[in-house]
């Protein structure tokens, strides 16, 4: 409880961890607002083409397919959690290699994707729902991005045993950023594309 | 009893088992649009499986159901905190 004072460890140092476990919690919170704030103003802008190519250009099963891939990234990023949580080192290193490996097929498609998007006339410039578009799914791959970075990083650490060295990012808080990922994700599948076709 | 008494854990079985039924809920979701007779209610129903989705994942794999009330609070400020935003962005665009 908050009242309650900071447990102490072994060698004397409080323990940092559910302060830095709430920091990041705090952080996640703020993205919420973040991407609510950017998810309004798509709906506000998504009829507005300029005659331009909108949102007949989506395929769905396209980016159906997409979803469920980073969907199952956080099934692989909790059970990399999970290993973490009974020592398993091994465990714990093949679950996040497997999530960055999603993480990256996602944003392959994601660059697919805008490729072709381009190719139909559909740029950043090109409307307002295009800068809308581009703007929200764009920054959530960029939190796609950094999240396989920091996967990335975990796995290296993992190869000479630093993951338990508990100074700085740990499995745990890597993997509530990786799910709020995916759960930005399953309100942008539903807005962006589900609901427009 | 205080916030920082946990309830175990869910099991790797578990972990697996949600994923199946994410898997599920996708799957429906993309069948809704498809669906003329669901055409009335297809708005509500797509939300309703997005907001079943988004908690199943909080709540289980990213343990919030498991975890101190603190966090939960910290996290949902933030979720319901978009609502308002939703209405500034709106005015400062003038559409409302």
């Amino acid at each position: 409880m908050s009242s309650q004072a900071a447990p102490v460890e072994a060698h004397g140092h409080h323990d940092v961890r559910p302060i830095r476990k709430a920091a990041m919690w705090v952080f996640l919170g703020s993205e919420c607002m973040f991407f609510g704030s950017m998810i309004a103003t798509f709906l506000l802008f998504r009829n507005e083409t300029a005659d331009g190519p909108g949102s007949e250009l989506f395929n769905i099963p396209f980016t159906s397919a997409s979803s469920f891939v980073l969907l199952m990234s956080s099934l692989t990023m909790v059970l990399a959690h999970n290993a973490f949580g009974n020592r398993d080192a091994r465990g714990t290193r093949i679950w996040l290699a497997a999530t960055a490996l999603l993480g990256t097929v996602f944003l392959a498609g994601q660059i697919f994707e805008f490729t072709e998007f381009v190719h139909e006339g559909l740029t950043l410039s090109s409307s307002s729902f295009g800068s809308a578009f581009y703007m929200l799914t764009g920054f959530h791959g960029a939190h796609v991005a950094i999240g396989v970075m920091m996967l990335m990083a975990m796995f290296y650490l993992s190869l000479d045993g630093r993951l338990y060295d508990d100074r700085g990012l740990n499995v745990e808080l890597v993997g509530l950023y990786w799910h709020f990922v995916d759960i930005v994700w399953i309100v942008i599948f539903t807005v962006v594309y589900l609901l427009q076709v | 009893m205080t916030d920082t008494a946990h309830r175990a854990h869910p099991t790797p079985r578990l972990y697996w088992l949600i994923a199946i039924f994410l898997a599920v809920v996708t799957a429906i979701e993309v069948a809704v649009p498809q669906i003329d007779a669901l055409d009335p209610i297809k708005v509500p129903l797509l939300w309703i499986l997005a907001a079943l989705k988004f908690f199943t994942v909080v709540g289980f794999f990213m343990h919030l159901r498991y975890d101190k009330k603190l966090y939960r609070t910290l996290f949902f400020f933030g979720v319901f905190g978009v609502f308002p935003l939703f209405i500034v962005v709106l005015l400062s665009l003038h559409a409302l």
